[in-house]
């Protein structure tokens, strides 16, 4: 199908982006990459009247490590982040991550930002987020803001950024000594959207498991950090009894969060999660 | 600031040749490529980014031509299946196409060649997972995906020969 008819401008600050959004209101989406909003223009499944395209901001994209900080400008590709010699270094679960979110072609387009905002409930980045215990930043007419990433996804498409505002980028800890990630995910086809994945991040030092958070995605509305499962590892070496131990963590912690597709049930994708929570935990003995 | 409109004049270099028009802000790429300038290798499948039978080249790099807007492409250098077939910079990925039968009905052949194309840019040393991997944006319902493997595999290992 075709999009709708709508108006488009391209602001160079700002200060003019927030301008439009207080013009235009709910009537105006923003567009960054375009990889998930201009699929549901041409879906109908979103009509809005204004596009207020910030690609020229090209403040907003970029990787800057400052410290032991490193941040992801919103307006980042997800090709720009795939070959970042400082994610990799700094980022080791994003880095690893980067592979299975879309295809080559959409990461050329898609932004960091575009993935964060948009909110995804079966997206890579959000979840890396929440594990990696990030920091969004937002701006506004009336200023900037700093949200948590685990405050940060309210339900399903929907975030903490406030009408009016825009994601400037996400802030992360650079991994730490002794520190290490594991990323999985199920598809049904490589880069496609997950049925279920998981992002862990943690320490694994003398045979034993320590401060391991575990975020699920395709499995709820938003990423669902599985803090029982921190409790199951903590302290105890990689055995088949600490794996049956996250497993059942996992499945008492997803339960509530867990829906169905249309390809897959709750029922299935709380199975496959388990499936995952068992290699998540021997991936990160090997990573 | 581009003030707010529905309507833009747009110039950009297509296959090399400069093309201005005027276009509604709502066309995307591949409408303007088919449509405007009737280059109808570029294929219109789910038009929602999941197939890649749209597949272009914008400043050089592979991007789905159903999620991008025309007026996006406003001052950039865009190149379809034409203009790579014109230039005979895949003339080797084209023939081993043609050998290895990988192409049945045809339809998500520009998209394949161009997205397999930049892997040979980019990566011509690429493993048989990692050439997998980097055609897994692109659907073709005839299931030919092992003769398009192989005839990509072969063009690598030429590739590399040739740069040996």
């Amino acid at each position: 199908m075709k999009a709708g008819v709508f108006a488009y401008a391209r602001p160079s600050s700002l200060a003019e982006v927030f301008d439009l959004l207080e013009q235009c209101g709910d009537e105006a989406k923003i567009l960054a990459g375009g990889q998930s909003l201009i699929a549901s223009l041409n879906m109908r499944l979103a009509a809005p009247a204004m596009l207020i395209d910030i690609n020229g901001l090209t403040d907003l994209a970029g990787i800057i490590v400052s410290g032991d900080m490193v941040r992801i400008g919103a307006l980042t590709r997800h090709r720009s982040v795939e070959r970042s010699v400082e994610v990799a270094t700094h980022l080791p679960l994003i880095h690893q991550a980067m592979p299975y979110v879309a295809h080559a072609a959409i990461r050329n387009r898609g932004t960091f930002g575009g993935s964060i905002a948009f909110a995804d409930p079966a997206a890579e980045l959000p979840a890396c987020s929440v594990v990696l215990d990030a920091t969004f930043r937002i701006a506004g007419k009336s200023g900037e803001r700093s949200v948590p990433a685990r405050q940060f996804f309210k339900g399903l498409y929907e975030t903490d950024i406030q009408a009016g505002e825009v994601l400037l980028g996400g802030e992360f800890r650079a991994l730490q000594p002794g520190y290490r990630s594991a990323f999985l995910e199920l598809a049904r086809r490589h880069g496609d959207y997950a049925i279920v994945g998981v992002a862990a991040h943690g320490k694994f030092e003398g045979g034993r498991f320590s401060d391991v958070s575990l975020a699920f995605f395709g499995i709820g509305a938003i990423p669902v950090l599985t803090v029982s499962t921190a409790a199951a590892l903590e302290g105890n070496p990689y055995s088949p009894d600490t794996v049956a131990a996250v497993q059942a963590a996992v499945s008492t912690d997803l339960e509530p969060y867990a829906y169905g597709d249309i390809y897959h049930g709750a029922a299935t994708k709380l199975h496959l999660a388990r499936v995952l929570a068992g290699r998540i935990v021997n991936a990160l003995t090997a990573a | 600031m581009t003030p707010a409109q529905d309507t833009f004049d747009i110039t950009l270099t297509v296959n090399g040749v400069s093309v201005s028009r005027r276009i509604a802000a709502r066309q995307h790429l591949v409408d303007f490529l088919r449509e405007e300038l009737g280059l109808t290798g570029s294929h219109l499948g789910c038009e929602h980014g999941v197939c890649g039978a749209c597949t272009v080249k914008v400043n050089g790099e592979i991007v789905r031509g159903c999620l991008m807007l025309a007026l996006q492409a406003d001052g950039a250098s865009v190149e379809t299946i034409e203009g790579l077939s014109e230039s005979g910079a895949i003339a080797d990925l084209q023939r081993a196409f043609h050998e290895r039968n990988a192409l049945q009905c045809g339809f998500c052949t520009p998209g394949m060649l161009i997205a397999a194309a930049e892997l040979l840019e980019c990566k011509p040393d690429a493993t048989r997972e990692e050439i997998r991997a980097h055609m897994a944006g692109n659907y073709c319902r005839c299931t030919g995906y092992q003769s398009i493997v192989e005839a990509v595999e072969v063009v690598c290992r030429g590739r590399v020969r040739q740069r040996a």
